[in-house]
């Protein structure tokens, strides 16, 4: 299994062969609640760590998705147009944002149980 | 106080439930030289109901109102009779004193009526999607070319001579504020302003009006087509409301945008506001739509019902991203349009039109007749220009003393045109009377010899 | 019945309780050759139209006017409203709305008056603006006020508008503004839609504008500071005045968010807390009525330094005259930055507004902000100590309360303020101000008695134990008393629709055979 990686903005990033599938993680679907509305960017767009390519909204809330890692954005989950609800149902699978080809590797992600210390620490 | 319900024995408990000596302890943070330590001198002290009553109906009595007179004012606000019931249902407590639908559970006949008001809207206006109204038609017509900007990614709008300068100019200050290129044509009262050559790769939008500012009619079929062959969204303006009762809609031209003044119906003229703005477009436009929308959804029990919807496109979810800044709707005077509506009907609605029109051909005619002037349109609904022998503005001024309130002149908005100043624009409606328009026209005579 | 677009159930006649009445949509119940307004027939004419008459129906339904008044009358009794109950929206200023000011505002001297009515015949309507504008100005102790703006977004669009055009006077561009963390939505969408990029300024510990962090981004590059006061947390800015003077010393220009001006009319004056300008509502503080949501009216004070930039139209006198100054030439002292809507200003509000001053006066006036700000801290005491107060000390005209005081219950702030609905009390501002979590933002104002504070009180303090008790699930299906119960906003925003969708049956093709043609001169007969 490639394995999970996470930001600090509960973005996650799984590489699978030269492409990094990209979302939200069940933490962040679950504080937004059901999610009405997806904004995905553009097929081809070169993005830098950081930046703020998506929005992901529910009906009281609209939030950032910012990119994982630096690279071109080849692929858009466009199945989440017509069903956005796939985000809360599915974050980690078939509600996948975008695939970004990476510039280069990103080292500072989170690993699965790093993330989940960084969760529980939100809390307190 | 009369509005004010706490006794002295009150506040002395509240205070001890506080913890402190006086009301000025509350106000400790505020720096002592902002303070003011006693109710401000020279002006008055709080006075009874016939008191104020009796102050404002004295200024009230300063001015001549529409109805008693002859009146043949419109140029962007209408007389049209509201019925009676319109004001009964509107002071209802439960509708006046309510606020925005935060909470639907206790809000569902706010929302019900803007349900009936956004579908009234759609369907006078022949769009596919309608907000729950804006402040005005002139800021309606400027949020309107933001949101051209934004679905086109461009930023030069182009308003055509034609239309109301207060929408005009307010898109202008808009444009100058928030940074984009606006550009206006002049207006020609006989002319043809060939807008479709004024189109580029550049432009958001073209704004355009009918009945427009010289009461002219226009079908903007073919314009539509020129905007999407360019990319850019056609706005139209709809000044009179009551015109869509007997003329083709904008939708029907194929307009992208609508944006209308409502205040012709359920709401009286109130010396310029507040009004009520329309705006409605094509549905794949949804998400950019400035201001409050109204959905249809179920309860928990499966009832139908209604929220309002789509709300993170509003400021207050998304701050300094948002569609427009816009907080208020004008929800009071939308629910005068749409009880207003709910009376005439289909029916109601095109008599009503029809009247207009016909009163407005009676009121041509005979000014047609006066020597030296000339009614320029060959068409219009309502209201119309009239061409003088001589200025319009000291005109009205003279025959507001009879009193004659005699249309405007189009040097109010214009004034340092020299070709507009002997245009005056005249409006009739149903409360036109024959008498009213025999004593105009015997006056206009006179003083046009 | 059924919804033709959705299919959801539309309640029969048989879904009624006694008063509350299912009451299907107006479109529902049309009916052929139905009007509820008598018209005569138009007197023949050769119409005018060109080619552009309607082909088709608009698609209205014909109602009477019997079955229009109870339609309307029904929908009303499935609303609260002030008058209906205690209505604490934080922020909102739900006073009382005086039944005097609806009676003042349809003389028909100020109702049935056309703004473009030659300057001689309205000399009473402008007088109207004119005395509102001098007492705005006495009551802030500012010299200037722009009259026209539609309402609250708009005067902030307006006070934003005329800083730009001061520092464009100047000769400067500055392109930022700094805005707290606390700030209502209007204030970044405002600067943000002028070209300015908003930063926010943290809260300190004590729910105010952080001071030294604010003096840390205070640069060349700032063009203003917009701040609320009393802030949206129910706060005096204490360091009003430092604040000020490190503003003012970095060139920018300080913009007060009036929203909050009731807790304090008549008892501080806000020139000399150093604003620049201000924006007030009228619908808020000077009690013109919400009528769901609008409309509403935002006039704008302004200071000496940019009085000059004024929208466009303002009244002047002339001798004793008063008139509008339209256009940009004709404007001696001001450098106007154009018109910001149409006509002149919401005069209906105009009306209203003075006719509550005139009532209040001086006096009054005072009493209000003192009663709105005992009435505040009485609640605050009262629940601190069931509820999580984030911030100690009085508060000004409205307590905050956050979702500390629920933890562990599985019941949100929501949840609570659905089951107070059950309770017979319109809820309270919920999650906002954002910089608590899961915020009860609760402004009671000055018109509320002690016996309905101590019943809200009451009920609060209810609701809190049951909450601590554990019983989620009788929160979870609150309402259960109201019209509707908890509606489904997800399904609204996922599948929006906006219209009824649906054929009426009217056929306004008919001509009705008694209607008689206009005769004009029968009056009587």
């Amino acid at each position: 299994m490639p394995q999970v990686k996470y930001t600090k903005e509960h973005e996650w990033a799984r590489v699978e062969g030269d492409v990094a599938i990209c979302g939200i993680s069940d933490y962040a679907q679950k504080a937004l609640g059901d999610v009405v509305y997806v904004e995905l960017p553009k097929v081809g767009k070169q993005v830098k760590q950081g930046d703020a390519i998506a929005v992901v909204e529910s009906a009281k809330a609209a939030s950032e998705v910012y990119a994982p890692l630096t690279g071109e954005v080849v692929a858009v989950n466009d199945v989440l147009n017509k069903e956005p609800g796939k985000v809360n149902s599915g974050a980690m699978g078939d509600g996948w944002f975008f695939k970004i080809k990476p510039a280069a590797p990103a080292n500072d992600l989170m690993d699965e149980s790093t993330y989940q210390n960084y969760i529980k620490g939100l809390h307190s | 106080m009369r509005y004010l319900p706490l006794t002295e024995a009150d506040r002395q408990a509240m205070l001890a439930k506080i913890g402190a000596a006086s009301v000025d302890e509350l106000f400790e943070d505020v720096p002592l030289s902002a303070r003011r330590d006693k109710p401000i001198a020279g002006l008055p002290n709080h006075q009874p109901e016939y008191e104020v009553e009796r102050a404002l109906a004295a200024l009230a009595a300063k001015n001549v109102s529409a109805g008693s007179c002859p009146f043949f004012i419109g140029a962007g606000a209408y007389r049209h009779h509201v019925p009676a019931s319109v004001d009964h249902l509107l002071l209802r407590g439960e509708f006046l004193t309510s606020y925005t639908p935060y909470q639907p559970e206790v809000s569902q006949g706010t929302l019900q009526y803007l349900f009936e008001f956004q579908t009234q809207v759609a369907r006078l206006t022949g769009m596919e999607i309608a907000n729950a109204s804006m402040y005005d038609g002139p800021t309606a017509a400027a949020e309107a070319v933001l949101m051209a900007n934004r679905v086109t990614g461009r930023n030069r709008a182009v308003v055509a001579g034609h239309v109301h300068p207060h929408y005009r100019e307010t898109i202008e200050t808009m444009a100058r504020t928030t940074e984009f290129m606006c550009e206006a044509g002049t207006p020609q009262p006989q002319g043809n302003e060939k807008l479709a050559d004024q189109l580029d790769e550049e432009t958001s939008c073209l704004v355009v009006q009918t009945p427009d500012l010289f009461g002219r009619l226009h079908d903007f079929t073919a314009l539509a087509k020129a905007c999407e062959e360019q990319g850019a969204l056609l706005i139209v303006v709809v000044t009179e409301i009551v015109s869509l009762g007997l003329l083709k809609p904008p939708g029907a031209m194929g307009a992208d945008i609508v944006v209308a003044e409502g205040q012709g119906l359920g709401n009286g003229l109130n010396f310029g506001g507040p009004y009520v703005g329309l705006f409605a477009c094509k549905e794949k436009y949804i998400r950019q739509m400035p201001g409050r929308l109204c959905g249809e959804t179920v309860d928990t029990e499966g009832k139908r019902g209604f929220v309002l919807t789509l709300s993170t496109r509003e400021q207050h979810i998304r701050r300094e991203k948002a569609t427009s800044n816009i907080c208020t709707n004008s929800g009071l005077c939308a629910l005068g349009f749409t009880i207003h509506l709910s009376l005439l009907g289909e029916k109601g609605l095109t008599r009503l039109a029809e009247l207009n029109h016909a009163k407005a051909v009676q009121l041509a005619e005979r000014l047609a007749s006066i020597p030296n002037c000339k009614v320029l349109n060959d068409t219009f609904f309502n209201e119309f220009t009239l061409q003088l022998p001589k200025p319009a503005a000291p005109l009205v001024d003279e025959l507001a003393k009879r009193p004659i309130l005699a249309g405007v002149p189009v040097s109010r908005f214009y004034p340092h045109d020299k070709s507009l100043a002997n245009l005056l624009l005249v409006t009739a409606t149903e409360l036109t009377t024959e008498g009213d328009i025999d004593t105009f026209a015997k006056s206009l005579t006179e003083a046009c010899r | 019945m059924t919804d033709k677009t959705t299919g959801a159930a539309v309640a029969a006649m048989h879904d009624n309780k006694a008063l509350q009445i299912e009451e299907p949509l107006i479109f529902e119940q049309g009916a052929k050759g139905r009007s509820g307004v008598d018209l005569p027939a138009p007197r023949q004419h050769t119409a005018r139209l060109g080619k552009l008459r309607r082909e088709g129906k608009i698609g209205l339904p014909g109602l009477s006017e019997p079955q229009v008044v109870r339609h309307y009358t029904r929908l009303s009794q499935k609303n609260f409203g002030i008058d209906s109950a205690f209505y604490p929206l934080g922020s909102c200023t739900m006073k009382h709305n005086p039944r005097l000011n609806e009676k003042v505002a349809r003389m028909p001297g100020f109702a049935d008056l056309h703004p473009l009515q030659p300057a001689s015949t309205i000399q009473g309507a402008l007088e109207v603006i004119d005395r509102l504008a001098y007492w705005l100005k006495t009551l802030t102790g500012m010299p200037a006020v722009a009259m026209s703006p539609g309402a609250g977004a708009h005067g902030e669009f307006c006070g934003m508008a005329a800083i730009k055009a001061a520092l464009a006077a100047r000769g400067e561009s500055r392109r930022k503004v700094l805005v707290p963390e606390s700030a209502h939505g209007t204030n970044p969408a405002t600067a943000a839609a002028l070209g300015f990029t908003v930063e926010t300024i943290p809260a300190n510990k004590r729910g105010r504008v952080d001071l030294d962090i604010l003096k840390s981004k205070l640069g060349p590059d700032v063009a203003a500071l917009m701040l609320t006061n009393p802030n949206t947390c129910g706060l005096f800015e204490y360091d009003m005045l430092a604040i000020a003077e490190a503003v003012h010393q970095a060139g920018a220009y300080f913009y007060c968010d009036g929203a909050n001006f009731n807790a304090i009319v008549g008892r501080v004056r806000p020139s000399d807390l150093g604003i620049d300008v201000m924006h007030i509502n009228l619908h808020k503080t000077f009690s013109t009525p919400h009528g769901g949501g609008g409309p509403g009216a935002g006039p704008v004070v302004l200071a000496e330094s940019l009085a000059p930039f004024v929208p466009l139209p303002y009244i002047v006198r002339d001798g004793k005259n008063l008139r509008l100054v339209e256009h940009v030439a004709d404007a001696k002292d001001c450098k106007p930055f154009g018109r910001i809507k149409g006509f002149h200003g919401q005069m209906g509000m105009f009306t209203r507004a003075l006719a509550y001053i005139l009532s209040h006066g001086a006096d009054g006036l005072w009493q209000v902000a003192s009663d709105a700000v005992l009435n505040a801290n009485y609640i605050l005491a009262s629940l601190k100590d069931v509820m999580s107060a984030p911030f100690d000390g009085p508060c000004m005209h409205e307590a905050l309360f956050d979702d500390r005081f629920l933890k562990d219950t599985g019941v949100s702030t929501a949840d609570v303020a659905k089951a107070l609905i059950d309770r017979g009390f319109h809820p309270m501002t919920m999650y906002f101000p954002l910089v608590v979590h899961g915020a009860f933002l609760i402004e009671p104002t000055e018109t509320e008695s002690k016996e309905t504070l101590d019943a809200f009180i009451g009920a609060m303090r209810d609701l809190a134990a049951e909450a601590k008790k554990g019983n989620a699930e009788f929160f979870k299906q609150a309402p259960r008393f109201t019209p509707r119960r908890r509606l489904d906003e997800t399904r609204a925003a996922r599948q929006p629709v906006l219209k009824w969708t649906g054929d009426v049956e009217d056929n306004a093709g008919e001509e009705p055979a008694d209607e008689e043609p206009e005769r004009g001169r029968r009056a009587l007969g």
